[in-house]
Formats: structure tokens, C-alpha cells, sequence
């Protein structure tokens, strides 16, 4: 009875997140047609280049796309030899022709910048790109995906700000709302990931794989989001799944024990002239783990963002809305099938993090 | 290179400053606080189930130990209640035979006064019979002899009947 109780509860959130989803689909098609037909008018011989729109739509940007022809300008902050400079991207010409600047959309700084591909270069009096100054130019902007990683962040200081006063407040107590549905996924994380991995030292690493755990988590399913102020592709960019598995890389390493290194530096049964070859090997190990997370992630979500917005595509390449059922149908299982990877890329990644830092601090007893 | 699989150095930057701040933060203010709470109350429920163990032993142990107390009881009870008959029934025996012999005894000497009573009473009624006969016979005696006539034939029977 009551276990069906809690079946039924579970399929009837699946079908509101379903409902939500479907609706959320249903709005981002007008969006995007009003831009694609904005393309159109403008340049009525552009043909709809499905490549070009996922790959825009999936990289990074120096603009947050509201909706329709509104876009948020964001800060710019890039450093030259001649110093950092900060000003609003909207004082760069978008490729959309959005013309808010000075002519042909140049920002005139220490440099001359000028956003092209939606990245910032720096060029020179007649307008074209200048590669061996733009090789000096670190790009440190707030961009698309830095505001979003923010807005992941602030909601989850307020989400578990909240869960631990409602620890503190209610100290002894059985859990209570949102409490009660955190605490289920934290002690997951402790005792399906963190426990049986890495052992009674566990208690240490819990911080770093809760957070990891949730900062993937909770930015897989921003992502999925497809208006503002989701929509943005953070787990998905490489930079972003580099930086996380190098925190793997560095926590896995320097809390390698004693035998941790003895296998990598002096292994046992291993004749001592194969050991420059063994180092090497073991070295390629180090690196290749958390370059596989790196990949794996970054893929997975990507592939995601590509599938769903070429399935979107799809309506413009036939220009027909008659494909729009067949689309928003695949799109919606896509989205479904996206909110199970969400969860999945975060659970892994956490996993193998706690499982390279099970076997670094293993205890080996001969 | 794609620039799909080229990291943005600022991106790498405000990330890895993001995710720092964002460890710290829930790392001091969430997570110590929420694992603290947890390991807290999977103590507390480990402790109160052990205690309930615990109480649970010590309550089968009063049950058998009552149990053993009233069976004791119950056999004191029964010897005690066996030794009270006994008693009984030695008591009521004890009286019945002192109140046998208190009997016999009563009427061995109401059988001794009466006869005494009666030996007095016969003596008296002897006595008297034995004065009223010798009055009357001395009367009588009196009545017969007092005429010669009676005397001499009475002497004359007399010396009839002896035969010399």
C-alpha cells in the first residue's frame, strides 16, 4: 500500500517533469524561429545552417540571449601586454548585426576589439584580424557561461545553506521538506559512493565529492533548461569539465600514500630495467583517469545539447511545422533521457573521483 | 583546432575561482554542519536501538526472573498451606483426644460420686430401716408380751422346739 503509494508519487512527478518539459520545448520554438526568420529578412539568400546554430548555441557566448532579438550585454574583461581593459560586449558587434557600437561593431580600447565567432580579437585600422596580437589577448570576460555557473552557485548556497540551518534548527529531529529531499542524494553520496570506495577514511573527501556531485548535477540540469537563464552549456564545455577533473587529478595525488607511489616509482616484482618503461606507463595512468572524466563529461552533455537542438533543427532545415510534432516528440524523450544522464554524468564522475581516491589511499597489507 | 575541445583560459580561470569559493563555503557552512547532523543522528538511533536491545534483555530477564519468583512463591505457598494442615489436623486430634480423656475422666468421677452418693444414701436408708425395724419390732415385742399368759405359751413353743 504504501510502497505503491510512493510509486504512484514517482510517476506522477515524472509526468509533471514531462508536462514541463513539453512546455518549456514548446516555448523555445518560437524563440528560435523569430531568430532563424530574423536571418532570413536579413539576408534572404542565408541559407539555415543547422551546424552553425547547435555549435553557437552549445559554445560559449559574450551575451545572454533572453529572448528574441533581446540580448544582455556582459562584461568583457580581457588582459593585453598592455594591461586588463573591462567593457560591455555590448560595444562589440554581434554577427547578428545587432549594431549598438562604433562602425562595424570595433571596440577601440588599448586595442581595436571586434568579436568574431563570438570571441574576442583584436584588429587592426581596416577591420581585419590581427592573429599575433590576439595571441597576447587573455580573454578573462564574464561570459554567458561564467553567469550561469553563478546563478548554479547561488542556488546551491541557497539550497544547502538552507538544509544545514534546517539541521540546526531542527537538531535531532526527522527530516522536513526540502531537508527531507536532500538528505536521501547526500547520504547516497556518503554511503553508495564515498563509502564503499575509498574506505573508513572517507569522512575527509565527503566535502569535495558533495560538491562535485551537485555543481555537475545541478549544472547538467541548468543546461537542459532551454531559455533564460538556462540554456547555457557548462558541463558541456571543455574548460569547465577540465578544471574539475584536475581537482581530481591534484586531490587523487597528494593524498597518494606510501604505496600508492612505491607502485608507481619502485614496483615490486618488476625487474628494475623495465622501470623507466613502467614509469612512463604509470604516468600516462595519472593523467589518462582524469582526462577520461574530463572527456566523458564534457561529451555526454554535449552530445545531449547537439542531439536536442538538431532534433530542433530539424523544423527549420524541412521548414515545416509539420515536422514540429515528430520534433518536439523526439525532443521530449531526448530531455527525459537527458534528465537521467544529468544525474548519471554527475553520479559518475563523483564515482570515479572517489574510486582514484580509494585506490591512491588504499592500504595494502602483503 | 575545434574550438569545441579548446579550453578558454577564462573560463578555466572564473571556474576554478568559482568552484573554489563554492567548495569553501558549502565545505565551512553546509557540508560540515549536514555530515556533523547526520553522523549525530546515526548515533543516536544506533544508540537507541542497542538501548532497546538492552531493555529488551533486561526485561525477558525480570519476566523469567519473576517467572522463577512465583513458581518459589507458589511453592512455598503450597508447603506452607501443607504444613497449616498438618497442624490442623495435629491440633484437632491433639484436642479431640484431650477432650476424650477430659470426658472419660468427668465421668469416671461423676461415676465415683454418684456411687458414693449412693453408698451414703443406702447407708442412711439402712439405718433408718434399721432403727424403724427395731422400733417397730420393739413395739410389737412390746404388744405380744405384755400378757403372762403369751409369755408362758411362747416359752412353752420354745422349749418345744428344743429337743434335748
Amino acid at each position: 500500500m504504501y510502497k505503491s503509494s510512493i510509486l504512484k508519487s514517482k510517476i506522477f512527478t515524472l509526468l509533471r517533469i514531462c508536462a514541463v518539459f513539453l512546455t518549456l520545448t514548446a516555448f523555445s520554438i518560437p524563440a528560435f524561429s523569430q531568430a532563424e526568420h530574423a536571418e532570413h529578412t536579413e539576408g534572404a539568400e542565408k541559407k539555415f545552417e543547422p551546424g552553425e546554430v547547435v555549435l553557437e548555441h552549445i559554445a560559449d557566448s559574450h551575451s545572454l540571449h533572453i529572448i528574441g532579438h533581446t540580448h544582455l550585454p556582459l562584461p568583457v574583461i580581457v588582459y593585453t601586454d598592455k594591461g586588463l581593459e573591462m567593457f560591455s560586449s555590448g560595444k562589440l558587434a554581434h554577427e547578428a548585426g545587432e549594431h549598438e557600437a562604433g562602425a562595424a561593431g570595433v571596440y577601440k580600447g588599448n586595442y581595436n576589439y571586434k568579436l568574431v565567432n563570438d570571441k574576442v580579437k583584436i584588429v587592426n585600422e581596416a577591420g581585419e584580424v590581427d592573429e599575433a596580437a590576439t595571441s597576447k589577448l587573455y580573454d578573462f570576460s564574464i561570459t554567458r557561461n561564467v553567469v550561469s555557473m553563478w546563478m548554479s552557485i547561488a542556488f546551491l548556497l541557497i539550497i544547502f545553506l538552507s538544509v544545514s540551518s534546517a539541521y540546526k534548527k531542527r537538531q535531532g529531529k526527522a527530516p522536513k521538506g526540502l531537508q527531507s529531499f536532500m538528505e536521501p542524494i547526500i547520504l547516497f553520496v556518503r554511503d553508495d559512493i564515498a563509502r564503499p570506495n575509498i574506505g573508513y577514511k572517507y569522512q575527509r573527501f565527503m566535502p569535495l565529492l558533495l560538491t562535485v556531485f551537485f555543481f555537475i548535477w545541478i549544472n547538467n540540469l541548468i543546461g537542459l533548461v532551454p531559455f533564460f537563464p538556462g540554456g547555457a552549456n557548462l558541463t558541456g564545455n571543455i574548460a569547465v569539465t577540465l578544471v574539475l577533473s584536475v581537482i581530481t587529478l591534484i586531490v587523487v595525488n597528494l593524498n597518494g600514500n606510501k604505496h600508492y607511489w612505491q607502485h608507481v616509482f619502485v614496483p615490486a616484482d618488476v625487474p628494475v630495467w623495465i622501470w623507466p618503461l613502467w614509469w612512463v606507463i604509470e604516468l600516462v595512468g595519472i593523467i589518462s583517469k582524469p582526462f577520461a572524466l574530463m572527456i566523458r563529461l564534457f561529451a555526454n552533455i554535449t552530445a545531449g545539447h547537439i542531439i536536442v537542438l538538431s532534433l530542433i533543427s530539424l523544423i527549420f532545415v524541412f521548414q515545416s511545422f509539420a515536422i514540429a510534432p515528430i520534433s518536439v516528440a523526439f525532443v521530449v524523450f531526448m530531455d527525459v533521457l537527458e534528465l537521467l544522464v544529468a544525474a548519471l554524468q554527475a553520479f559518475i564522475f563523483t564515482l570515479l573521483t572517489a574510486l582514484f581516491i580509494g585506490t591512491a589511499i588504499e592500504e595494502h597489507h602483503h | 583546432m575545434n574550438p569545441l575541445v579548446t579550453p578558454d583560459i577564462g573560463l578555466v580561470f572564473w571556474t576554478t575561482v568559482s568552484f573554489a569559493v563554492l567548495f569553501f563555503l558549502l565545505a565551512k557552512f553546509a557540508w560540515k554542519p549536514i555530515m556533523g547532523a547526520l553522523d549525530e543522528r546515526e548515533r543516536f538511533i544506533e544508540d537507541a536501538l542497542s538501548k532497546a536491545e538492552a531493555a529488551k534483555e533486561e526485561m525477558s530477564r525480570l519476566t523469567s526472573e519473576n517467572e522463577t519468583l512465583l513458581k518459589q512463591a507458589r511453592i512455598e505457598r503450597d508447603a506452607i498451606l501443607q504444613e497449616a494442615k498438618k497442624v490442623k489436623d495435629q491440633i484437632i486430634g491433639e484436642a479431640k483426644d484431650a477432650a476424650h480423656k477430659e470426658g472419660a475422666r468427668q465421668i469416671e468421677l461423676a461415676r465415683i460420686e454418684i456411687n458414693n452418693q449412693k453408698a451414703i444414701a443406702m447407708a442412711d436408708v439402712k439405718n433408718q430401716v434399721a432403727a424403724l425395724s427395731l422400733e417397730i419390732a420393739e413395739k410389737v415385742l412390746r404388744k405380744q408380751f405384755e400378757d403372762q399368759g403369751k409369755q408362758d405359751a411362747l416359752v412353752a413353743d420354745l422349749l418345744k422346739e428344743v429337743k434335748l
